[in-house]
């Protein structure tokens, strides 16, 4: 079973003439295999910079990464081993894709780099993968990232992840840019093969509403410390913290809204004000 | 400031119909092959100080509308038939598809001005914020000196809470939420009377979204503008709008009071529109986990 484990991570960035600034202050925490976990908080909390160091991309100033109780290789070798078992999603799928490349390159590269299946089987590898993202794979695999829309290039995105089969995902904000209407199709998507693969998913967000649906426990990050951590629906329904309760009254709550006494909405009085 | 409070600005003060902006079969077509006929005859009456929000996906034609009735399109899209009036506060009806070029100058910002979705690429990387507030007294009041001018830029600054020290600063020295506030007291600045906000606060975070959102309604109160505001957040817009049109393709399926839309929403796509976003309290329901 994969568990990856943050301990005790601090990470300072130094800043020229200022004094540094503290966005991981002494996180803590565990991602196993079929579990998701939703990390959610401000700009600036510091949720970026826990992805960063899951993918390698910085190094913690202090404390530990550990996969299955040994620490992540840096380098070399073990490094690309390593993030073959975890890969990410990401935010823009307009820039994450590159549009001079068809989406059958986007699949295929990974696909060889980390041999994931013989050269001859790549082709039909790349259409399964496109057909486990719901997407027609005759229709999209010659086209380029362009002629695609915002859903269906995060899914190639998503498939791409998918493609060095890892046992872990790092999803950051992966739907905050696509259209309501279709951000329950992706992150339907995304539970689906989760429960499938048996993946551990970290869900970066800023978004309680689905965080709340979408995960099993939430983390609330708020100037890089961790100041609360619990079953989903106990952190959304009872918040403890007073960083997650202003987080809270801060997001959109129809239900609430209009439970109130009828009258012109109004955002000054609506759910008890503003944080 | 230009004009006191409207006494008719509250549309909760005041249900009696007291419009500012009547659409009339409004249709707008992308002159491409095939050609796409973005809004289909729309109609709408906009009252005074009232916040309408429009929702729908992407591509139903929202933004097209509300771009559309300040002739803000250019070429492929073309005004295929209907009219925009705008009753203007003090008395004449404008029929905005008569303007020329000039009257048209004078009218956009003066009387109906825009906050642009995406702060960040909405205002010039190399001037100051103060030298592009200032460009919008220079360019509609012509007779304003050089100090009035600074002393109202001074003033919307301090008035959307960004703070008159930073007249001088660049955009990249602002955070996200603090230049849409700039682009909100740019549109504030001539004073107009319809504010159209394109996704204002999209790229913005919950709590810096919900003190904009709440920034937005009391100026509506103070100065009494009406808003039109598009989104695809449905949730965001049930909380901030008086009245909220649906689109679908081009036309307004339905149209109504934010809690009727919410408690009896009558259009089918209306109640699929509703069902697609996770509730924050709420049932589970739509995301199957």
């Amino acid at each position: 079973m994969t568990a990856l484990e943050f301990r005790n991570v601090t990470k300072r960035y130094r800043v020229r003439g200022a004094q540094p600034i503290l966005a991981l202050d002494d996180v803590s925490f565990t991602l196993r295999e079929r579990q998701t976990i939703a990390l959610v908080g401000q700009s600036g909390s510091g949720k970026s910079t826990i992805a960063k160091i899951l993918t390698q991309l910085e190094t913690p100033t202090s404390g530990q990464v550990l996969l299955d109780g040994k620490p992540i290789p840096t380098r070399g070798r073990g490094l690309r081993a390593y993030r073959q078992q975890l890969r990410m999603v990401f935010q823009d799928p307009f820039a994450s894709l590159n549009p001079y490349h068809s989406i059958r390159y986007h699949l295929e590269r990974p696909l060889r780099l980390d041999d994931v299946v013989p050269a001859a089987e790549t082709d039909a590898e790349v259409r399964r993968l496109l057909e486990r993202v719901r997407l027609d794979a005759d229709a999209v695999i010659d086209r380029r990232p362009h002629e695609l829309s915002g859903g269906q290039r995060q899914r190639v995105a998503i498939a791409r992840a998918l493609a060095s089969r890892p046992k872990l995902l790092v999803a950051d904000e992966p739907v905050s840019m696509l259209d309501v209407s279709i951000r329950v199709g992706v992150l339907n998507l995304l539970a689906e093969l989760q429960r499938d693969e048996g993946l551990g998913v970290l869900y970066i967000t800023h978004d309680l509403a689905t965080a709340r649906h979408f995960s099993d426990e939430i983390m609330v990050l708020h100037h890089g410390r961790v100041v609360e951590q619990g079953a989903a629906d106990d952190v959304i329904l009872t918040p403890q913290h007073e960083y997650t309760r202003a987080l809270r009254a801060a997001s959109p709550d129809p239900e609430k809204h209009f439970a109130s006494a009828p009258g012109i909405p109004d955002v000054r009085t609506a759910n008890g004000g503003a944080a | 400031m230009t004009h006191a409070l409207h006494p008719r600005a509250l549309a909760k003060a005041n249900p009696m119909p007291d419009p500012l902006l009547t659409v009339r079969d409004f249709s707008v077509e992308y002159d491409v092959t095939p050609p796409v006929k973005a809004v289909k005859n729309v109609s709408l009456e906009l009252q005074r100080g009232e916040i309408l929000g429009l929702a729908g996906e992407s591509g139903c034609g929202k933004t097209t509308l509300a771009y559309g009735v300040q002739r803000l399109l250019r070429a492929p899209a073309v005004i295929t038939g209907g009219d925009v009036v705008f009753h203007d506060a003090k008395g004449a009806d404008i029929d905005v598809n008569t303007l020329d070029a000039d009257e048209m100058q004078r009218f956009r910002w003066d009387k109906i001005s825009m906050v642009f979705q995406g702060a960040m690429n909405a205002l010039n990387p190399v001037a100051t914020i103060g030298a592009q507030l200032d460009d919008v007294f220079l360019v509609h009041r012509p007779d304003m000196g050089r100090a009035e001018r600074r002393r109202e830029c001074e003033e919307l600054l301090e008035i959307v809470k960004v703070g008159r020290d930073r007249y001088r600063s660049y955009p990249h020295e602002l955070s996200g939420g603090m230049r849409q506030r700039v682009m909100i007291a740019m549109a504030l600045a001539l004073r107009p009377q319809l504010m159209v906000m394109d996704e204002p606060t999209t790229a913005l975070d919950v709590l810096v979204q919900r003190d904009i959102l709440q920034q937005i309604s009391e100026l509506r109160h103070e100065f009494g503008f009406s808003v039109i505001f598009i989104t695809h957040d449905l949730p965001l817009l049930l909380e901030i709008s008086d009245r909220i049109a649906i689109m679908r393709e081009g036309e307004i399926v339905e149209l109504g009071t934010s809690r009727d839309i919410w408690e009896r929403p009558r259009h089918d796509y209306t109640k699929k529109l509703l069902s697609s976003f996770p509730r924050l309290t709420g049932a589970k329901g739509v995301l199957a986990r």
